[in-house]
């Protein structure tokens, strides 16, 4: 589903990403963790294209993404949740989920609204669909931009940091609609900190630190015997 | 002074001039207004949108325009239409035109601005989002970000078009056809000074005070989140 090749990414003086090589197969749950400035998020954020690479290649369903078709591959294989969810504050909810859609997909509007209602109902806010964003709670707001992500059908969602801004209450009802999304056949990508969540559902963790991938393995390997020194290190001071 | 105020033959005289100096006067001020509006607003999305792509021409040419119009005089630049642009398009230019092209040109560089800032206003997030849904750029400023920006930039763009009605009495300057050409030309004759300026002051406070209020309504406005919306038959 997605490869990337020799990924290098640097703002700057910075590199933020050293030749990173990674592949992740269709229907697989990647969890990535490493500590804050260690290029998770550069590396997601390269694979749909938000970050120009500074040279390597990242390929999704074997073609390679770009800068002139990333319109195209993003509308067709991948869609995002970020950190700070990023709903669009001058539509409400339902408009939110069906604007890709419409305009993009073009599907047709009533079948839009009633798909976006299903995915609504499913993360448990379909008596929100016409609430406008900045009404909604943290938590709310992220369920409903995860069932944005869902709406647009494609096979890969990328997950960037999605309960780190949440107050912790909240990061629960954020999690568990993640979880239930993992039994399905989406390709899932997620930049997280919560060990408990990647424990789950993760078919395969990495580590990564200071740009690199440092260590992988299933999350069995991860939270009973981890390798890298600063592999251990990281879990020590994340689990308690 | 105070003696010409009270003066009711003078008074009886603007009556007379009233509909055949002052209306058309007044309707053509009007006019140019508004399509001088026209011409700026679209000026000023073009170069406002140009400044904030990340390509240097653009950036540069945007710049450029906003720069130079904003740092040099209107009556300048209308004097130098109403004189250079007959050479170019080989006769006189129509006042109507010569009014519009310049209120717009030298409006469009503000509201370039206006629309600049507004849309650097919009936080990053909304590009990133609409670009990873697959939105191209022209897209997500059409859907996502210029709708956003609007209701910041309502009040500024409501001043603009305040101060762009007043600034087309510039046109009283070369023989303009416009309210103050007109107001100017009848009671400068006879030194009705009173009754040219006061009633023409008074026309355009006519158009400008409601934009004023405006804009100030547009400013609480934008200030005030949108509650749920009334549900239509929604499965």
């Amino acid at each position: 589903m997605v490869k990337v090749e020799n990924l290098k990414k640097n703002f700057g003086d910075l590199e933020v990403l050293k030749d990173i090589n990674l592949t992740v197969e269709e229907g697989e749950k990647l969890v990535i963790i490493g500590p804050s400035g260690s290029g998770k998020s550069t590396l997601i954020r390269c694979i749909n294209y938000l970050e120009e690479p500074t040279s390597g290649e990242v390929y999704i369903n074997d073609q390679l993404v770009t800068k002139k078709n990333r319109s195209e591959m993003a509308k067709n294989y991948s869609s995002m949740v970020f950190q700070q969810f990023n709903l669009y504050p001058h539509m409400t909810v339902l408009q939110n989920l069906t604007l890709a859609p419409v305009k993009l997909q073009k599907v047709p509007k009533k079948e839009a609204e009633n798909t976006a209602m299903e995915y609504l109902e499913r993360v448990g806010l379909a008596d929100k669909a016409n609430e406008y964003p900045q009404n909604l709670s943290g938590g709310q707001q992220q369920r409903v931009a995860i069932a944005r992500s869902l709406c647009t059908k494609q096979k890969l969602i990328l997950f960037d940091e999605p309960t780190s801004a949440l107050d912790p209450e909240m990061v629960q009802e954020v999690l568990d609609v993640m979880i239930g999304l993992s039994k399905e056949n989406i390709t899932m990508v997620c930049v997280t900190h919560e060990m408990g969540f990647a424990r789950q559902v993760a078919d395969r963790v990495i580590f990564m630190d200071d740009g690199n991938i440092v260590e992988e393995g299933t999350p069995e390997h991860f939270f009973t015997n981890p390798e890298n020194e600063r592999t251990k290190a990281f879990l020590g001071k994340i689990l308690h | 002074m105070i003696k010409d105020l009270f003066d009711v033959k003078r008074w009886e005289a603007f009556l007379k001039v009233l509909p055949t100096e002052y209306i058309p006067g007044f309707i053509m001020t009007l006019k140019v207004a508004l399509a001088g509006l026209l011409l700026a607003l679209v000026l000023g999305v073009i170069f406002g949108i140009l400044s904030t792509m990340k390509i240097k021409i653009c950036q540069f040419l945007s710049r450029a325009y906003v720069e130079f119009f904003q740092n040099t005089p209107l009556v300048v630049q209308v004097f130098f239409y109403y004189n250079c642009l007959p050479f170019v398009i080989g006769g006189r230019v129509p006042k109507f035109w010569l009014g519009v092209i310049g209120v717009g040109i030298y409006h469009g560089a503000y509201i370039a601005e206006v629309i600049r800032t507004g849309i650097e206003a919009v936080p990053k997030g909304q590009f990133d989002a609409a670009y990873s849904q697959g939105f191209g750029y022209l897209q997500t400023m059409w859907y996502i970000i210029l709708p956003q920006t609007m209701k910041m930039i309502l009040p500024p763009l409501t001043n603009q078009a305040l101060n762009l009605v007043k600034n087309t009495s510039v046109l009283a300057m070369v023989a303009g056809m416009d309210l103050m050409y007109h107001a100017d030309s009848w009671g400068g004759d006879r030194n009705f000074f009173v009754q040219a300026y006061l009633p023409c002051a008074l026309l355009y406070f006519a158009i400008c005070f409601p934009l004023a209020r405006l804009a100030r309504y547009l400013e609480i406005r934008s200030k005030q989140i949108p509650s749920a919306k009334k549900a239509k038959g929604v499965a």
